[in-house]
């Protein structure tokens, strides 16, 4: 295929494009992520979450531009939310990272959570596999930390930042319910604000009282993003963390965990979508939906019928 | 299962002048309408507009100008977008556009421009009649 040719090129269009068609659930993409797929696994995958307006943007900007100074390759997916009632959204998190859209060494692509059938995460690892083949050598992947969605995406990544900021007592709670875990970097950023201190206290008292981890407690970080404040420092930090990682043989753990959510992420959904497609086709879904409606049959019931109707 | 194709359009602010109210109000109706919608905020040069807009592999730009400066920023943006082979992208513009100048920008390439006044509604539908013929 001539556009996995001029992918490994790192051509920018062909790249964008693949990207689309990946979004558009095209088989065409299919296609291609099959050919580039061995391509893969060369760069490091570095997801950035936090509550809204923490500073991930700003965040990521000012580390890409360290990264670049470094001499890497940089790649970004920029996820925003899908408005539920429009279908639209608005995807603004370019507006930080001007600096960049000149350099050919920094590809951008901003994301929405669409309902992306087959998980958020799938969508958003074959578009992170493009950037990957492409040659990118650090890729950069900044989600809302708000859904279970978006913690999937970071949770696939092989290093994950998880940003908070002072004043936020809330916000420490929200941590605390399941991104503590994925958390290899801790950040808290906007630490020009009162309470940054007390934050990071506040972490410290969470990791101790939280489970041992055998990789060892992530470090904490304190930034100022708009001023670069601390970022050289985190830069250096993320390469040492995953230098650990390696040393003592998590990354391959870590391969392996994404590469078993990513499949059955994808199992999960082709499954659904063949079984579906053939159930439209034939007209049973519809029926089938009524009768449930009607409480003229259960839908537990209505399954193993769909099922059996496939063979399965 | 045809999942619906989104239509992505990059709404751009080039040139100097510095509010945004104009592009902002576009984009939130572009959203509203089921768009996605790329903002990348003030002061972009036109060459910030192609790169941005060829990595986001949007179907159209929509371009706000105030500065006066429209007559060589939006004729710019084509002229980058073909110089990079890129002729399938609607360009649309916005602003205060004396409608003397608006046949020499249809001539350099701006599908439509938008006078202000125009409700949103004109633009969005605008967009939806030109883009479907966009290779998939
Ligand atoms: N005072 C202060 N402001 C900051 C800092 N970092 C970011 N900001 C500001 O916070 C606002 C939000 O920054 P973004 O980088 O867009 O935050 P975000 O987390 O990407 O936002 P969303 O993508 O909308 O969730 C901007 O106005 C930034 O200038 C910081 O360290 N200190
Ligand atoms: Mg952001």
């Amino acid at each position: 295929m001539e556009i996995v040719e001029r992918v490994r090129q790192g051509d920018v269009r062909a790249m964008a494009r693949l990207m689309s068609l990946i979004e558009n659930y095209s088989p065409d993409a299919t296609l291609a992520l099959k050919q580039l797929y061995p391509f893969t696994g060369q760069g490091l995958i570095v997801g950035i979450t936090g509550p809204p307006g923490c500073g991930k943007s700003t965040l990521t900007d000012q580390l890409t531009q360290e990264f670049r100074r470094g001499g890497k390759t940089v790649g970004i997916v920029a996820v925003d939310p899908t408005s539920p009632f429009t279908g639209g959204a608005i995807l603004a998190d370019r507006i930080r990272m001007q600096q960049h859209s000149l350099d050919a060494g920094v590809f951008i692509r901003s994301m929405a959570t669409r309902g992306h059938l087959g998980g958020l995460a799938k969508a958003t690892y074959d578009v992170v596999n493009v950037l990957d083949a492409a040659g990118k050598e650090i890729i950069l992947v900044e989600t809302v930390g708000v859904g279970q969605d978006e913690v999937e995406v970071v949770k696939t990544a092989h290093l994950s930042i998880v940003v908070s900021v002072p004043g936020l007592g809330d916000d420490i709670q929200a941590i605390k319910a399941g991104v503590l875990e994925i958390a290899d970097i801790f950040v808290v950023n906007k630490a020009d604000r009162e309470g940054a201190n007390k934050t990071v206290t506040e972490l410290q008292a969470m990791l101790a009282l939280g489970p041992e981890r055998s990789e060892g407690n992530p470090p904490i970080f304190e930034t100022v993003a708009p001023q670069g404040q601390g970022i050289a420092e985190l830069a250096q930090g993320i390469l040492a963390r995953q230098a650990h990682l390696d040393r003592e043989g998590f990354r391959q753990t870590r391969q392996r965990e994404r590469s078993r959510a990513l499949f059955l992420e994808l199992f999960q959904e082709r499954v659904t979508r063949r079984l579906l497609e053939q159930a439209i086709a034939n007209g049973s879904l519809e029926e089938t939906i009524e009768r449930i409606a009607d409480r003229d049959l259960d839908p537990y019931s209505a399954v193993e019928e769909l099922l059996g109707k496939a063979g399965l | 299962m045809g999942e619906e194709r989104k239509t992505r359009v990059l709404v751009a602010k080039p040139g100097l002048d510095g509010h945004d109210r104009g592009a902002k109000v576009i984009a939130r109706a572009f959203r509203d309408a089921g768009f996605e919608v790329i903002y990348t905020g003030l002061r972009q040069t036109p060459e910030m507009i192609v790169s941005a807009a060829i990595q986001e592999d949007v179907d159209a730009i929509g371009l706000s100008c105030l500065s006066g400066a429209h007559m060589y920023l939006f004729p710019h943006v084509v002229k980058l977008l073909r110089e990079r082979g890129v002729d399938d992208v609607l360009v649309f513009g916005g602003g205060t556009i004396p409608d003397d100048d608006i046949p020499k920008l249809k001539e350099a390439g701006i599908t439509e421009v938008f006078t202000p006044g125009t409700p949103t509604s004109v633009a969005i539908d605008f967009v939806r009649n030109h883009v479907g013929r966009r290779k998939r």
